[in-house]
């Protein structure tokens, strides 16, 4: 177990420090000063551009930077719904995959366009590799350049940037072009190096040792792997996702997949403090970041690690580590690791069913994605953090006499207003959704044997149903899974979540940064509350560990705890 | 009137009375509304009355459990609303006192054709003239025109002491129910009817005008957030547990949903407001709105008089340093002759000195032909014109540049002995006759003791303070050192003031500032927190947000502290309300689904005998815990000068993290008390 923890020390480390230089990188491309790619890239945007017929020039307030924002999104959408509707009359179909039908489309195209990427189908046999390149990679690159684009116009808000925050379009392109794609490729190199399959033909059928036939689903897998990592996107390839060797084939990729997911939504704080300059308030906010992430992980980490219970039906005693549903190339801690980040991060993508985890260890899962502010989404992590700051700025500012500020600028009524709209959005999609997959369950279901959607009953089944409607309204996508889930009811209710989630959290915290930025800052004195001292990281730490506590602690003892505690 | 409220104790019995009539009285929810979360504990109280009533016509379900849940719910309400009675029965009080001073006043109105009539003053008009004679009572506000009096102000500032009120000038303000002594005076009506300033103070103190300061809305708005998402998590818990097949009875839910919401900020945040004005009565300060006793708290500039706030106000001639070829006796005398008329301290000081050094009479000069030149804040001389002399004393600049004026030569001797007198924190005062310079007054200037260490500890809370004075920045700089202030503005005009106000308020920074003179109305008008002192002008007085009735210019320091001590209450409480929750859910969400999941048991961490006294226990402990606060939320939290960074480690461990242990211990403490009192 030792020897475990300092790896994975190492592991995080690593990361952490890597992320160091990624951030300031970021942040050097957003404020247009030179880097050691532009020759390549620079021309490519500029390209980008003007093929879209963008006048670069031109500086959005945060409502036409949102109008933007949405209007960029909505199209995109409704050419990813055209194409997965329609994907078996058009090319690039080797395996001749059907249409998609209409509300699982509509789950799917939700799913992709708002970077969740839950999947209600399964990739090799429900996606041509015209809708996986066209309509799947294509989302996992724009949607993760608009949550980084969305964070970096509230940033410059946050620095006092009075009324222009950026022009959206021009966000979207650098934040696509000059961070995600160079970095995609390098990984996709790697992938590919270490096994991932990239080609347009066909499904393999190949005759086995034993002389059966065996078919073995293909295609550009490499290339959206890495996007699907470094995007927090977390939709496969494959409906197994990166427990398939083929997305995640060596225990270096596992690692470089572990890193990918956890490095530019740690780098954006970085850049933050770079954007504001204020560095050690960055340095605050990634530490309380990191001080929500430890404990999870340890949580997760000694779940899947504990002795489990003697597996139903099997008389082998009492196993040591809880490896049902593990892949073994994975094991019980980086299983833990990558459970862990990836609902942290809003990722979605996993290296072992989440449906097998202790209870315990998907308690640590799903409360990743109920803070879903723990590094978070590309972009839209800080954002989420953001709204807790303004709120614990709110509470300790007039614990110190003052009316309270944010960097000199006062939190008024208009701003709790919006913070609220913001904070109230989550829980109310979590508590509403999964109550009325109770509801709809129990009047649906007769009682005794009969589970419904359900593969297991009792707290287990509970947890099922609130995974599903946690990862959507977190925009993370990984599924608890053992949930029949490609019904109306969920297609519909899921991609309704995945919607409001991804838009109100970052429209609503994009007004409240443009609300604080119109006001004058007063100077910074002894008596104004210092935001990047360590007693207000304690504060902002508490706000969001009391605040999750007090949202999700009735859910989390009816399914996780419950569990647990009928199995201890 | 003040002065007797400053004895009141937080429980004075007649109060308390009052305050329990008025919290029943406040029961109607239309009274409620304004705060969504006791109209939440409000409604839930009714709800479960109605279920307990239920329950016991029909002979079901457990109406001991539910009754005491209504009952406790009932007093959560009352609670709150005896909070929020106490802080205004105090005002109330107040205003009794003054409305006394009010009723049956008559105005002797001076008509057009000069006739004297007799009208009730409530029929006085603005602009209308009255004569007031000794013994009676001013009907109205208003300005001298005519005449000198003395004034009896204690039913206003609780002084007993009779002030000096004249025509002209500074001190020709007087105001409705206050007593002439001697004399008679003539006024013009400046206020309109009811809108007097014992009018505007009555209302004032009860509350009746009482507007939401921005602050507290926007910690409304957050109360509501909280208040919705656990009305969420509440109203979702049925659903979400009738997948385990458990039932969960509404009164449970209506409990836990009352524990959860703030209501423990919610009941006192308007008590706090109140309290925080009223503690302002109390200091003998009057702020016509709330939103500038919040501004106080916010203040990062004070503006500060030297002369009566730094200083002792009466600086003395201590020496007379003529130039070379000029005696002492004759620049005594130019200097005392040129003081006569000047009623200053100062200028009594230099005729004073003048007689006990040389023997110079003062009355000597009386019935020569003579033309005093009075001291304006434009040329900052004064002096006399005295058979064909031309005698000026005045601030050394200003004297000068009379000098320069006349085409005389400024010996260099005056230049050094202004910069020496000056240097040494003194007040060098040129002394000139028909513009040729006779030599320097040294006066000195006498800085409060104490306040150096006032000003340090206004510094730690990050606030600069800034002294003005008229004097030239030698000695503005020697004093301003003696005095321990942050930066000083010398030579200072009141446009030079006005200018300063504006660049501070550029910087975001928010000014506070004090002043009694009509000059100073623009720039009180233009500060955040601009206090009036009460024997100042009507001007003067209408352009700030406060007025002082002792008027002691110190008292801004009080007003920034009771500014910063009424958001560090709210502050503190609501933190402590937020932090109380986790405590309640250990008690009640085991409690709640024990019955569909025994193991949840693990959870009871208190060990709390029955799912019922659980519940009950939290109630209680919710209710009881307001009453506990009201004593802070009318004082105000301990109060220190110290930085941020140090109020916020002191206030999140005393209320963060006090918050989050002391319900455990209670609600382990009242369950334990139910259980042997077998009430659940």
């Amino acid at each position: 177990m030792l020897t475990v923890s300092l790896v994975l020390v190492f592991v995080i480390a690593v990361i952490v420090g890597t992320s160091i230089p990624l951030g300031r990188h970021i942040a050097r491309v957003f404020e247009g000063r030179s880097t050691l790619l532009d020759p390549v890239l620079v021309p490519l945007e500029r390209g980008v551009l003007r093929l879209a017929g963008v006048d670069a020039g031109r500086q959005h307030d945060w409502r036409a930077y949102a109008r933007a924002l949405l209007l960029s999104n909505l199209v995109m959408w409704l050419a990813g719904w055209a194409i997965v509707t329609l994907q078996h009359h058009l090319p690039l179909n080797p395996d001749g995959i059907g249409n998609m039908e209409p509300t699982l489309a509509f789950n799917t195209i939700s799913s992709f366009a708002t970077n969740t990427n839950l999947q209600h189908y399964a990739g090799e046999t429900a996606l041509s590799y015209f809708s996986q390149i066209f309509v799947v990679t294509f989302l996992q690159f724009v949607t993760a350049g608009t949550g980084i684009a969305a964070s970096v116009a509230l940033m410059r808000a946050v620095a006092g940037a009075r009324s222009a925050v950026g022009n959206f379009y021009v966000d979207l392109a650098r934040a696509t072009v000059r961070i995600l794609l160079p970095l995609a490729l390098a990984l996709a190199t790697v992938l590919l190096w270490q096994g991932s399959p990239a080609t347009l033909d066909g499904a393999a059928t190949v005759v086995t040792l034993e002389g059966h036939t065996q078919i073995i689903a293909r295609g550009p897998v490499a290339a959206m792997v890495a996007i699907k990592q470094l995007g927090t996107n977390g939709g496969g390839f494959f409906g197994a996702n990166s427990t398939h060797p083929f997305e995640n084939p060596t225990p270096l990729t596992t690692l470089l997949e572990i890193w990918a997911i956890l490095a530019i939504p740690m780098a954006m704080v970085w850049t933050f403090g770079v954007l504001v300059k204020r560095r050690r308030l960055a340095v605050m906010v990634f530490a309380v970041m990191l001080a929500l992430f430890v404990p999870l992980l340890a949580l997760g980490l000694a779940a899947e690690a504990g002795r489990s219970p003697e597996p139903a039906g099997m008389s082998v005693g009492p196993v040591d580590a809880a490896m049902e549903g593990k892949e073994v190339r994975v094991g019980t801690a980086l299983t833990a690791l990558w459970s862990v980040s990836t609902t942290a991060t809003s990722n979605g993508s996993v290296a072992g069913m989440h449906d097998s985890l202790t209870p315990l260890g998907g308690l640590a899962a799903m409360a990743g994605m109920w803070l879903n502010t723990i590094f978070g989404g590309v972009g839209v992590g800080f954002i989420n953090m953001f709204v807790f700051i303004v709120v614990a700025v709110f509470v300790a500012g007039m614990m110190i006499g003052r009316t309270p500020e944010l960097l000199g600028r006062k939190v008024e009524a208009r701003e709790m207003k919006l913070a609220s709209l913001a904070l109230l959005w989550h829980p109310l999609a979590i508590l509403v959704g999964t109550a009325a997959a109770c509801y709809v369950w129990s009047a649906t279901t007769g009682s005794g044997s009969a589970l419904g959607w359900l593969r297991n009953p009792g707290p287990h089944g509970f947890s099922e149903m609130l995974y599903e409607f946690t990862s959507a309204a977190a925009n993370n996508g990984s599924g608890f899974e053992g949930l029949g889930d490609n019904t109306p009811f969920w297609n519909i209710s899921t991609a309704l979540v995945m919607l409001g989630s991804r838009y109100v959290p970052i429209i609503v915290p994009l007004a409240l940064a443009g609300s604080l930025s119109a006001k004058p800052a007063a100077p910074e004195t002894a008596g104004t509350l210092a935001i990047d001292s360590a007693t207000f990281g304690v504060t902002l730490w508490a706000v969001v560990v009391i605040l999750g506590l007090l949202m999700f602690m009735p859910v989390a003892v009816l399914g996780p705890v419950a569990e647990h505690l009928a199995g201890g | 009137m003040p002065a007797r409220a400053r004895a009141l104790s937080i429980w004075d019995p007649a109060i308390v009375a009052g305050a329990v009539a008025g919290a029943v009285r406040k029961l109607d929810p239309r009274q409620q509304l304004h705060n969504p979360v006791m109209f939440i504990v409000e409604a839930g109280s009714a709800l479960t009355t109605l279920i307990f009533l239920q329950e016991v016509l029909a002979g079901t379900g457990r109406p001991l459990f539910t009754g005491q849940v209504a009952c406790w719910l009932w007093f959560t309400v009352l609670f709150a609303n005896f909070a929020e009675a106490m802080a205004e029965g105090r005002g109330k009080a107040q205003a009794e006192t003054l409305r006394r001073t009010r009723t049956d006043m008559v105005a002797n109105r001076v008509g057009h054709d000069g006739r004297v009539t007799t009208v009730p003053a409530s029929n006085l008009e603005c602009g209308d003239i009255v004569v007031v004679r000794a013994g009676e009572l001013i009907p109205t506000d208003g300005d001298i025109v005519e005449g000198v009096a003395t004034v009896d102000e204690s039913a206003i500032t609780g002084e007993s002491a009779p002030v000096v009120r004249e025509s002209g000038g500074d001190r020709s303000a007087v105001t409705g129910g206050t007593r002439v002594i001697s004399d008679w005076i003539r006024v013009k009506v400046t206020a309109e009817r009811g809108h007097t300033f014992v009018d505007r103070m009555i209302a004032l103190v009860e509350g009746a005008e009482r507007q939401r300061t921005p602050n507290e809305i926007a910690l409304n708005i957050l109360l509501a957030l909280l208040s919705l998402v656990f009305l969420l998590v509440v109203a979702t818990i049925r659903p979400l547990a009738s997948y385990a097949g458990a039932e969960i009875p509404v009164t449970v839910l209506v409990a836990l949903l009352v524990c959860l919401i703030p209501t423990t900020i919610g009941a006192l945040v308007s008590a706090i407001g109140i309290a925080g004005m009223d503690r302002l009565v109390q200091h003998n300060v009057l702020a016509m709105s709330g939103r500038a006793v919040e501004a106080a708290g916010d203040v990062n500039t004070l503006l500060l008089d030297k002369t009566g706030t730094i200083t002792l106000g009466n600086r003395q001639a201590t020496a007379f340093v003529p130039l070379p070829g000029i005696s002492a006796a004759d620049l005594a005398e130019a200097a005392q002759l040129a003081s006569l008329a000047d009623e200053t301290p100062e200028g009594r000081s230099i005729v004073v000195l003048a007689k006990d050094r040389y023997g110079l009479r003062a009355c000597e000069v009386g019935d020569r032909t003579s033309a005093f030149v009075p001291f304006t804040a434009r040329t900052r001389m004064s002096g006399i014109d005295l058979d064909g002399r031309q005698i000026r004393k005045g601030a050394a600049d200003a004297v000068m540049a009379h000098v320069r004026e006349k085409k005389e030569e400024i010996p260099p001797q005056l230049e050094a002995t202004v910069d020496r007198i000056a240097r040494s924190g003194g007040t060098p005062l040129v002394v000139a006759e028909c513009g040729r310079p006779l030599g320097v007054v040294h006066l000195k200037d006498v800085v409060k003791g104490g306040l150096e260490q006032r000003f340090a500890a206004l510094r730690a809370m990050g606030i600069r303070t800034i002294m003005i004075t008229g004097d030239n920045p030698l000695t503005a700089a020697a004093i301003a050192r003696e005095a321990g202030v942050d930066d000083f503005l010398a030579e200072a005009t009141p446009e030079d003031k006005m200018a300063l106000i504006r660049r501070e308020q550029r910087e975001g920074k928010l000014v506070a500032m004090t002043g009694d003179g009509t000059n100073d109305a623009p720039a009180l008008a233009q500060a955040d927190v601009g206090v009036a002192m009460n024997t100042g002008t009507s001007a003067a007085k209408e352009a700030g947000n406060m007025v002082d009735l002792d008027s002691n210019p110190t008292k801004l320091i009080e007003i920034v502290e009771i500014g910063k001590q009424l958001l560090m209450t709210r502050g503190a409480l609501t933190t402590f309300s937020i932090a109380n929750d986790v405590a309640k859910y250990f008690a009640i969400i085991p409690a709640m689904f024990v019955l569909a999941f025994p193991q949840l048991g693990a959870l009871n961490v208190m060990r709390l005998s029955t799912p019922e006294s659980a519940i009950l226990a939290s109630v209680i402990f919710n209710a009881v815990i307001i009453i506990a606060l009201v004593p802070l939320a009318l004082r105000g939290v301990a109060y220190r000068p110290l930085g941020a960074a140090t109020l916020l480690r002191r206030n999140l461990l005393i209320y963060g993290l006090g918050g989050v242990v002391l319900p455990f211990a209670g609600i382990k403490a009242i369950d334990t008390l139910l259980t042997l009192a077998g009430l659940a």
